[in-house]
């Protein structure tokens, strides 16, 4: 195995030094060396979107990324969005309209949904279907969580105006 | 801590239809949100990899690369000599600890299969069966090691073609079977030929469905912890039937259950492929007793296309009768399926084409049926159950049949379905193929779809746009689907699925609730629902209600997670079990407040004068005394505020749920490509517990049902090698190409239990793959073109549009 390299990161605004193997994915680093579990891994190349996070502010595959293209940068991760309560409008959305079943596909859900949101606030209910198109979820049949985003859109337009 | 429930008030859609269940009935019938999700929107849900045991490690597979070898030697020593390896291991090595198994069912006449190992002994028959396994400190070592592992074989010859399964110059995969064959059904309930005779038209067409898989988002995995020092072994596994597991776990190994926990929390995504006893199961196991240290196994998702069930290959060809007047006459069929090397442990490979011969032409009132099964072994991936067994491929025949035969007589496609349905006064009754049905609602189901999706207006829209040189293409399937199963599917057959679910409740100190039941959680809402039922079948407000399940130390024994049976079996035992609290805490009252407990009901967390509802005593306050201040109480009388109660449901073989979809779509003739505009449901599943939780159940299912009719399919080549094994390649429905669903609801109460609930996870993946098909030659009707081929890609529409050849 190659050497190990020194890793900075920031991590839902925690400074982490750490040393670590460079074939480590970012989810990999995420899980198993911070035990941030909430970043699922559904197949690990790149397509179900379950291991989704924010990488710099964009959210990115974390199955795809390295750990260490995110040293010097900063990492939010569902624990950390949850704990800073900004997405807590669509966390209560994804509950009230059961938007989730297992649950598996929604930290990763979540983070798209969140980018959505805050980039796209006037998209339309097609737009959305579109939008997280790249996130799998076997479970709900997308109906409810496209309600769910559709839900915030809506209540976070009311509240600005 | 701050409950998660707030907002509860009653009388949010509770529906009227049906009486209510319980004396003060809040939350049943009423669209709660599931209680417990929070923490699954936080990333604070915990999966299998998400735990981690002390001195745990891991084990990744070495699997066939080729579809039949004879398995020569296994070179290992390298692998054994790299950083971080505990053990190396091959099939010998494990059946010194874990026994073969034969997955027959003793009521299917006839049925075979061979005998299978945790890991190949000799001989490895289909790409992905696991040969070696690599056990060491991290998954990414025993990755590095399995690179290390090579493995001297010979290619054996193949049978993956069903169509030559049974040819005599086809190899037998097992020979000392004799063939092929590992089940063969015929049906035939009298007449056919002198009916299909006299028949004024008949119709007739040969059905393809692909061979496709579950795709559980959460892989399958689990962790094996055989303790040598307690001699005890625990497996976290996720998984939809823990009992059954400890079960098999104990008779494989020759331990006793009681040594055996099996415990399945979080569980992300099952659908039927976590319900049989995979090679890799025993595997982890066999080599947690082996090592003394708890072992992980989480397949990758590479290795699970290849390795989970597939599921619903069959090749049908079928003809149906009928009158000018629109008679359906009668139905004749001929299923093929393939289903790998072996028959699934435990359930059996079989019963998904025993489904097809029970359920093709299901809801009409024909009296004439016949019926062939041929289910053959193949050297590709086992297949076994999943999400609504048989109920796509029958669903799908039948009712593109209908189709068919409305087309020849020139008559309405929902019209010849309203005159040929069973009415809703006939029931019970007995089907064409000898299945019994309790009570069904054809009738007002199709009324209500016609309302729905305003027909009428739907078909003049479509003819104008016709003329425009828009082909859009409007599609029905009715639907029934069999649910709440009595022991006649499992235990009369001999395999030990519990058919009884159970469930305890307990009164807590504090006026609290807690329940057990054996029905586990994978997301479909149970826990929701039985809070939902132990609330109001106690009394108390929903907040109070904690639900714990998925432990075989803990829960009440119970089948878990399968055939629709969650809400109409294990429910019914939390309503019976909430019920008998009730009384017990009324006893209690009775003699705290000596007074006569005919006089007393429970209400919202109080005991209550049943006449004035006077308050008398909280919850609160009887707990206290009953545990706490057992001095104040009479000598001869104990409190017993924890509960157990069991049902098994005994009326029927299965209790029956209907419903009818209609799809709309969008057919360019150009391209092929078929877009989805909108998808309607009607559903009867009895009474509804929660409508929104069955609206998600049916949107779910309704889009795996879409999966197979449109994008689903496990490709392969002619060596037996699975070609889209990889999710890019593996086409799933995703949210863009996926309509909006509208979906509404009849309810017809089953009278086999008090809850009157019948199941509804797989109605809508039973329906849709036949609704979008006859959508889709409904748009292709102009142009004398039709597919009935599945999953319908935009290849085959164009195949069927004479476009390419
Ligand atoms: S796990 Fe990264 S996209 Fe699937
Ligand atoms: S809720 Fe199960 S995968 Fe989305």
């Amino acid at each position: 195995m190659a050497d190990l390299h020194p890793l900075h990161v920031t991590v839902n605004g925690q400074a982490h030094r750490c040393s670590i193997a460079p074939r480590t994915h970012l989810v990999d680093f995420l899980r198993e060396d911070l035990g941030l579990k909430g970043s699922h891994l559904g197949c690990e190349h790149g397509v179900c979107g379950a291991c989704t996070v924010e990488l710099n502010g964009q959210i990115v595959r974390g199955c795809l990324t390295l750990a260490v293209q995110a040293d010097g940068g900063s990492v939010q991760t569902i624990e950390g969005l949850s704990q800073s309560g900004v997405i807590r409008d669509l966390q209560q959305a994804f509950v009230a309209r059961n938007a989730l079943q297992c649950g598996f596909c929604t930290s990763g859900m979540l983070m798209a949904a969140k980018e959505l949101v805050e980039t796209r606030p006037e998209a339309t209910r097609a737009e959305v279907r579109e939008w997280i198109s790249g996130n799998y979820c076997r479970c709900t049949g997308y109906h409810a969580i496209v309600d769910a985003i559709c839900d915030v859109l809506r209540q976070r337009k009311e509240t600005q105006a | 801590m701050k409950r998660d429930i707030t907002n509860l008030e009653p009388g949010v859609q509770v529906p009227t239809t049906v009486a209510p269940v319980t004396e003060d009935q809040r939350y049943i019938g009423a669209s709660v949100p599931r209680g417990g999700i929070e923490r699954l929107t936080q990333g604070l849900g915990q999966y299998i990899d998400d735990i981690e045991l002390p001195r745990m490690a891991h084990v990744a597979f070495w699997r066939s690369p080729v579809a039949h070898m004879r398995i020569k030697a296994v070179h290992a020593d390298t692998a054994r000599a790299m950083p971080g390896v505990l053990l190396v291991a091959d099939g010998h090595d494990l059946a010194k600890v874990c026994k073969p198994w034969v997955a027959v069912l003793g009521h299917l006449a006839g049925m075979k299969s061979a005998p299978q190992h945790a890991l190949a002994v000799d001989r490895a028959c289909w790409q992905g069966e696991p040969v070696v396994a690599v056990v060491a400190e991290t998954r990414a070592q025993a990755e590095d090691a399995l690179q290390h592992i090579t493995v001297d074989y010979e290619e054996l010859p193949l049978a993956t073609d069903m169509e030559t399964a049974l040819d005599a110059a086809t190899p037998l995969i097992h020979p000392e079977l004799g063939d092929n064959l590992c089940f063969t059904r015929s049906l035939d309930v009298g007449e056919v030929d002198r009916v299909f005779a006299e028949a004024d038209a008949v119709a007739e067409a040969t059905f393809e469905f692909g061979r496709h898989t579950g795709v559980t988002l959460e892989p399958r995995a689990q962790i094996a912890h055989w303790n040598p020092a307690e001699q005890r072994l625990t497996v976290y596994h996720s998984f939809q039937a823990p009992h059954m597991m400890q079960d098999l776990y104990g008779r494989q190994f020759d331990l006793p259950a009681s040594a055996i926990r099996v415990v399945c929390k979080d569980v992300g995504g099952s659908f039927g492929i976590k319900v049989h006893a995979y090679p890799d199961d025993f595997a982890t196991v066999a080599l947690s007793i082996l090592l003394g240290r708890p072992v992980k196994f989480v397949a990758d998702r590479l290795e699970s296309f290849t390795s989970d069930i597939h599921a619903r290959h069959h090749r049908v060809k079928a003809r149906i009768a009928v009158n000018q007047s629109g008679e359906i006459l009668g139905f004749d069929m001929d299923d093929l399926t393939g289903i790998g090397p072996y028959s699934m442990f435990p359930r059996t490979s079989a019963i998904e084409g025993n489904q097809v011969v029970n359920l093709v032409g299901g809801p009409y009132k024909h009296k004439h049926y016949r019926a062939k099964l041929n289910v053959v072994f193949q050297n590709k991936t086992p297949t076994c159950q999943y999400r609504g067994v048989g109920h796509p491929i029958a669903c799908a025949v039948t009712e593109a049949l209908v189709d068919l035969a409305a087309q020849k007589i020139g008559m309405d496609p929902l019209k010849i379905r309203e005159l040929n349905v069973i009415p809703d006064d006939a029931y019970p009754t007995t089907g064409a193929s000898g299945i019994k049905l309790e009570v069904l609602s054809h009738e007002a189901s199709l009324k209500k779809l016609r309302e729905l999706m305003n027909y009428d207006a739907l078909r003049a829209e479509q003819a104008a746009l016709r003329q425009q040189g828009i082909h859009r293409g409007i599609g029905f399937a009715t639907v029934i689907e069999l649910t709440n199963p009595s022991a006649a599917f499992y235990g009369v057959g001999g395999a030990r699925i519990a058919s009884q679910d159970g469930a305890t409740v307990r009164l807590d100190p504090e006026g609290d609730i807690t329940v057990l039941v054996g029905v586990g959680e994978q997301g479909q809402g149970t826990e929701g629902i039985y809070r939902q039922i132990a609330a109001d079948a106690v009394g108390v407000d929903i907040t109070k209600v904690k639900v714990l399940t998925g432990d075989t130390d803990v829960t009440p024994y119970g089948g878990g997670t399968w055939a629709s049976r969650g809400a109409g079996v294990g429910g019914e035992a939390v309503l019976l079990a909430g019920q008998a609290l009730r009384e017990n805490i009324l006893k209690v009252a009775a003699v705290m407040l000596k007074r006569e407990a005919a006089g007393l009901a429970v209400r919202r967390d109080r005991v209550v004068d049943a006449a004035t509802g006077e308050e008398l005593l909280p919850l609160k306050e009887l707990g206290r005394v009953a545990y706490f201040r057992s001095d104040t109480l009479p000598a001869d009388f104990t409190p017993e505020l924890m509960v157990t109660r069991h049902y098994a449901q005994r009326d029927y073989p299965f209790i029956f749920t209907n419903g009818v979809q209609a799809s709309y779509v969008e057919v360019d003739p150009d391209t092929g490509f078929v877009k989805l505009l909108k998808h309607w449901a009607v559903e009867d599943c009895g009474r509804v517990l929660n409508p929104m939780l069955v609206d998600e159940q049916m949107r779910g299912a309704i889009v795996q049902g879409i999966g197979g009719a449109l994008f689903e399919e496990c490709l392969y080549d002619d060596a037996g090698l699975m070609l889209n094994a990889n999710m890019a390649d593996y086409l799933v429905p995703m949210s863009a190409e996926m309509p909006d669903i509208e979906v509404a609801h009849v309810m017809t109460p089953t009278r086999s239990s008090k809850l009157g609930a019948k199941g509804a996870g797989e109605a809508g993946t039973a329906g849709a793959p036949a609704a979008v098909m006859n959508a889709i030659n409904d748009a292709l009707a102009p142009f004398s073109a039709c597919v009935h081929s599945q999953p319908i890609t935009p290849e085959k529409v164009l195949r069927a549009l004479g476009k390419v050849v």
